[in-house]
């Protein structure tokens, strides 16, 4: 199933955080080989893992991580603006409604529709809180990833060739895709809208009356 | 309401003081025809920023009985950053459905949506619209509006930086965001150890977080330092606890 979790709600779903940040070392770290920091418990965190930010993550039947995605809205601090402005000729994108997205990461043995299920909750995300894009940052090798998905962004700036291309991307909303993309997902509008409600909406917390 | 929405924009644009954002609030309020709406965030020097068309009387109620620990908008809405309809928080507890019909009572309403801000260096911010309806109309409203609501939420924010930057600065205690976060979840009601894992920190690192904000505060100890952060107003209270402008708890009122 989909969640939404706020970086202080991880804590709720320890297994589910666990895997996600190992997830994401092996992907940045050892498959993608990215300058990423990996903490002693495997953990691939970095500083905006501290800002709260919003994961998007798809829990597989026995608890663990299929598959995420990490938002923060470009009105405050993101790492587009921190370090890559350059890309866009020295422009902060700063808007309520484009939220930057990164540390898009598949477990590896994830079904094909994890993929499509992340974007499906990209979408919900859009649709909920008239979000008008995400922007984000990739290299060469994230390029044959989103193209696999059906979900390859505009290019708002670029630096590097072939293997050593970095770029800035922005997504759009395609209500018309809604449908497709749900399809692909093998999940039905409706179920990923019951999801959706259930992380954003009123559910029982149990772990956090003191 | 597409021309009324850049009229305000344009009056966010000219505001220069705390009272030009007080006349825009009322405003906005009456051409939303909503009962009421607030803008809250505190400066990293600890001074209040905020306008809004709440009962006084209220504040003050909220602030006695320490709401911070009870308010629903105040759990779902800290260091959030979607829009936040009141329906979808918890009111299921006995305290908060009591505090709820406290609130009512005080002429909030019944129907409320909060949007939290994020904005540059950790900056957190809210800003509130409540009225008093069906939920059908709510959801009517909310819909229809959300965006517009969204946007005048940052400009009113916006305009609060700008206020900020302008004013002479004073040597007022600095809490840290994590020193902040901190204490906030303290003061909503988390225990030491879920706070640090809510944080992702150990507790060791939690308490060296406690002790330096407690330091900076001048308080003997941690509940000491919850409440006088509290009450000078170093954390941001939910969108059913604030009053009129310059009439903030921890401030002088300037009769707004």
């Amino acid at each position: 199933m989909l969640r939404y979790l706020y970086g202080d709600q991880l804590c709720n779903y320890p297994k589910l955080a666990d895997s996600m940040f190992r997830d994401r070392a092996a992907q940045f770290h050892e498959r993608l080989g990215w300058d990423v920091t990996v903490d002693d418990r495997g953990w691939e965190r970095d500083a905006y893992d501290d800002l709260n930010p919003l994961y998007v993550i798809w829990e597989n039947h026995e608890g663990s991580h299929g598959g995420s995605m990490r938002f923060l809205p470009t009105t405050g601090q993101t790492m587009v603006n921190d370090h890559f402005v350059d890309l866009m000729d020295g422009v902060e994108l700063q808007s309520p409604f484009i939220w930057e997205c990164t540390r898009f990461c598949l477990n590896p043995n994830a079904e094909s529709r994890v993929a499509a299920a992340l974007m499906l909750a990209g979408g919900e995300l859009m649709r909920a809180f008239d979000v008008r894009h995400f922007v984000g940052v990739f290299d060469a090798r994230m390029v044959r990833i989103y193209r696999m998905i059906g979900s390859s962004p505009e290019i708002l700036g670029q630096t590097g060739k072939g293997r050593d291309m970095i770029a800035v991307g922005l997504w759009g909303y395609d209500d018309k895709a809604r449908e497709s993309v749900a399809h692909r997902a093998g999940i039905s509008p409706e179920l990923s809208e019951k999801w959706f409600l259930k992380s954003f909406g009123f559910e029982p917390r149990l772990q956090l009356v003191a | 309401m597409g021309q009324n929405i850049q009229s305000l924009i344009g009056q966010l644009d000219q505001a220069d003081t705390l009272d030009d954002l007080q006349s825009i609030i009322l405003t906005l309020r009456d051409q939303f025809r909503i009962d009421h709406a607030v803008y809250h965030w505190i400066s990293s020097d600890g001074e209040q920023f905020g306008c809004g068309t709440y009962p006084t009387d209220w504040v003050q109620t909220y602030v006695d009985n320490d709401y911070l620990r009870v308010d629903p908008v105040v759990i779902g809405c800290y260091q959030r950053f979607h829009p936040v309809n009141w329906k979808r928080l918890d009111w299921s507890s006995k305290q908060a459905r009591a505090f709820q019909k406290e609130a009512i009572a005080a002429g909030v309403g019944n129907q409320g949506m909060s949007i939290p801000i994020r904005g540059p260096n950790g900056q957190y911010a809210l800003f509130t619209v409540s009225h008093t309806c069906s939920d059908e109309e709510w959801e009517v409203f909310t819909e229809s509006h959300q965006r517009d609501l969204i946007l005048l939420a940052h400009y009113f924010n916006k305009s609060a930086l700008k206020i900020a930057k302008g004013r002479k600065p004073e040597i007022v205690k600095s809490l840290s965001r994590r020193e902040t976060d901190a204490l906030t979840y303290l003061a909503m009601g988390y225990g030491r150890g879920q706070v640090a894992e809510m944080l992702s920190i150990s507790e060791h690192t939690l308490r060296v977080y406690i002790e330096s904000a407690r330091f900076k505060l001048g308080a003997t100890n941690t509940t000491h330092a919850v409440a006088k952060a509290i009450t000078e107003g170093l954390i941001v209270i939910g969108g059913a606890a604030l009053g009129t402008s310059g009439d903030w708890p921890g401030k002088a009122p300037n009769g707004a």
